[in-house]
């Protein structure tokens, strides 16, 4: 009988995958922290009692980054669900349009230069510079491929991309020419990706992007499964294709530049995750948007574990970590999918 | 009805289409032939808001495309043009489905349902409801879009009147599946009320359904009637520019070069 999918059960079963690779993500590390000691730690903290030294690791260092692991993941395969629905492409990834090279470009900027340009204003200067970044290419992506007589083009969109990519990572290239030693350093680790600057200040600002954009993202899935059939297609069933257009760039902008501002550049999370899901059920945006944010959360905190504990006590950059596993990945979509070119 | 007063389309300075107006009458077979480039496409676009035209109107039942939302026009204004791809692998019911969206919010109720089953069951798909779409044929993908775009009005939503515009639907179909649809048109016309405006290609094919044909040529009507007041050799010489032999037989006529 048609008409059901069970997309329940599959939110289910990751849901329960989820808490327990985040409980893991808890406990493994530099230092091991039980079950008992992630109680007391926090029955500790909300009565107000000293914390040992262990409990503090944890409250101050573990618990925020396991909860950005969920969060960026979450953030990074969603803004891949909606790229490629928009695009009409299984292999399109945020970075594509430009969000995570001008991002990079951005925090370049701020390493080499925020001390001479006296740019400074805190914490919260890296974000900042990389999410203006990662906006302004973006912004320039689609201005240089903005057409006033005819409806957007997406190859027009995906070469413009190609373009201000090339132009944003010259740009990372020239800063880290001029960079002295440890700037050089700081801009190779950012753009390596790291989950290691987390604190709690991170975790708000990225939680209230992310959940405001899944709620305003949630609505666009059925638009978006209409757009699988081709814009005329889509229009024909009452959608207004340029307005969904400029909301889907704009949530996947917020998505990945907020994302990528405090753990910098990672990719392939955002292809690797959506792919995963159609294998198990098929194309549906809404399966595909909450089910992504499930198994996008619990991937990047794998990956995460993972680079800390492969060189511990050393922590191996994520982003290497993510592009071992979705560069085979990607190679085999490109040739599994040839039909799309 | 469904009404065009003067619509002129340009683009750049080419004209498309030169001030045509037209009127398309419930519960008639309305076709509309003419050569390449005539700008029959056009019409059907700009009668179903998908461009914007440089002058002129477009009426459904009196009320101006221009103050509906694409929402509103497609809850009793389905189009279906000549070929349809997905970029996901989706399941023939999961395509079918799309054609009753505009009528729900979040998830399809039994309404909606009914209209899918029902439509697929009109068109023969039914038992191909669980297929990956990508993998039928040209005729059965064509066929799974016509059970889409008649679900879409399979319903009349509070007495609305509905319209279906086709953009030469017929195209890639073999000749047995042309004229399949086209009889299981003209049942559902004669069970529901509703406006049928359709670019056809083949000229027997307009003869042998047509109530009323407009004939388009550069851009202009050449002339709207009955097929035997349209298809005479003058007006055919003059738009297709070949000399064709009409062969009367009892009621029904053909066409031939």
């Amino acid at each position: 009988m048609p008409f059901s999918r069970k997309y329940l059960t599959i939110w289910i079963l990751l849901a329960i995958v989820l808490i327990v690779v985040f409980f893991l993500s808890l406990s493994f590390g530099a230092i091991h922290i039980n079950a008992r000691e992630i109680f007391s730690s926090l029955s500790n903290y909300f009565s107000g009692e000293a914390l040992s030294l262990d409990e503090r690791i944890f409250l101050d260092i573990r618990l925020p980054r396991a909860i950005n692991c969920l969060l960026v993941g979450a953030s990074l395969a969603m803004a891949g669900v909606l790229m490629q629905a928009l695009f009409r492409n299984p292999i399109v990834e945020p970075g594509l349009i430009g969000t995570s090279s001008g991002a990079a470009f951005g925090a370049s900027l701020y390493f080499v230069l925020g001390a001479t340009l006296h740019f400074n204003v805190g914490t919260w200067t890296l974000p900042i510079a990389a999410s203006a970044g990662g906006a302004l290419a973006t912004f320039l992506v689609f201005v240089l491929s903005y057409r006033k007589e005819k409806s957007q083009s997406v190859i027009l969109l995906l070469l413009t991309g190609v373009a201000v990519n090339a132009l944003c990572l010259s740009g990372v290239g020239l800063m880290s020419y001029l960079a002295r030693d440890p700037q050089a350093r700081s801009i190779t680790f950012w753009n390596l990706g790291t989950m290691s600057g987390s604190s709690w200040n991170s975790v708000i600002i990225i939680g209230v992007s992310t959940s405001l954009c899944t709620i305003f993202a949630l609505r666009m899935t059925k638009s978006l499964n209409a757009l699988a059939m081709g814009e005329s297609e889509a229009l024909h069933l009452g959608v207004n294709i340029n307005k969904l257009k400029i909301s889907v760039i704009a949530i996947t902008v917020i998505l990945v530049a907020v994302a990528t501002a405090f753990v910098g550049v990672i990719s392939f999370v955002g292809l690797i995750v959506p792919h995963l899901l159609r294998l198990i059920r098929g194309s549906d945006n809404r399966y595909l948007l909450l089910g992504s944010a499930l198994l996008g959360a619990i991937l990047l905190s794998l990956a995460d574990l993972t680079a800390r504990l492969l060189l511990a006590p050393a922590e191996l950059p994520i982003g290497i970590v993510t592009s071992v596993i979705g560069v085979p990945v990607f190679i085999l979509l490109l040739r599994r999918n040839q039909h799309y070119f | 009805m469904l009404q065009l007063e003067n619509v002129t389309v340009k683009v750049g300075p080419k004209v498309i289409l030169d001030d045509v107006s037209a009127a398309f009458h419930a519960g008639k077979m309305n076709l509309i032939i003419g050569p390449n480039g005539s700008g029959k496409s056009t019409l059907v676009k700009a009668a179903s808001k998908q461009l914007t035209f440089d002058g002129g109107s477009v009426k459904y039942n009196g009320n101006d495309i221009k103050n509906m939302t694409y929402q509103q026009l497609a809850t009793f204004r389905a189009v279906l043009s000549q070929q349809t791809e997905v970029a996901f692998p989706l399941k023939v019911w999961e395509v079918v489905m799309m054609g009753r969206y505009p009528h729900f919010t979040t998830q399809p109720g039994s309404r909606d349902e009914q209209a899918v089953e029902e439509a697929m069951k009109y068109f023969n798909v039914w038992p191909m409801a669980e297929r990956d779409y990508v993998t039928l044929s040209g005729g059965e993908k064509q066929r799974v879009n016509f059970a889409r775009v008649l679900s879409q009005i399979w319903f009349s939503e509070q007495g609305q009147m509905r319209y279906l515009l086709l953009d030469e639907p017929l195209t890639f179909l073999d000749v047995n599946f042309q004229y399949q649809f086209m009889h299981r048109l003209e049942e559902f016309m004669q069970k529901n009320a509703m406006v049928v405006v359709g670019v056809v290609h083949d000229l027997n094919l307009a003869a042998r359904f047509a109530d009323s044909i407009l004939l388009l040529n550069e851009g202009k009507v050449l002339v709207q009637g009955t097929p035997q007041e349209v298809l005479t050799p003058g007006n055919i010489e003059k738009a297709f520019n070949i000399k064709p032999e009409i062969l009367k037989q009892k009621d029904s006529f053909y066409i031939s070069f």
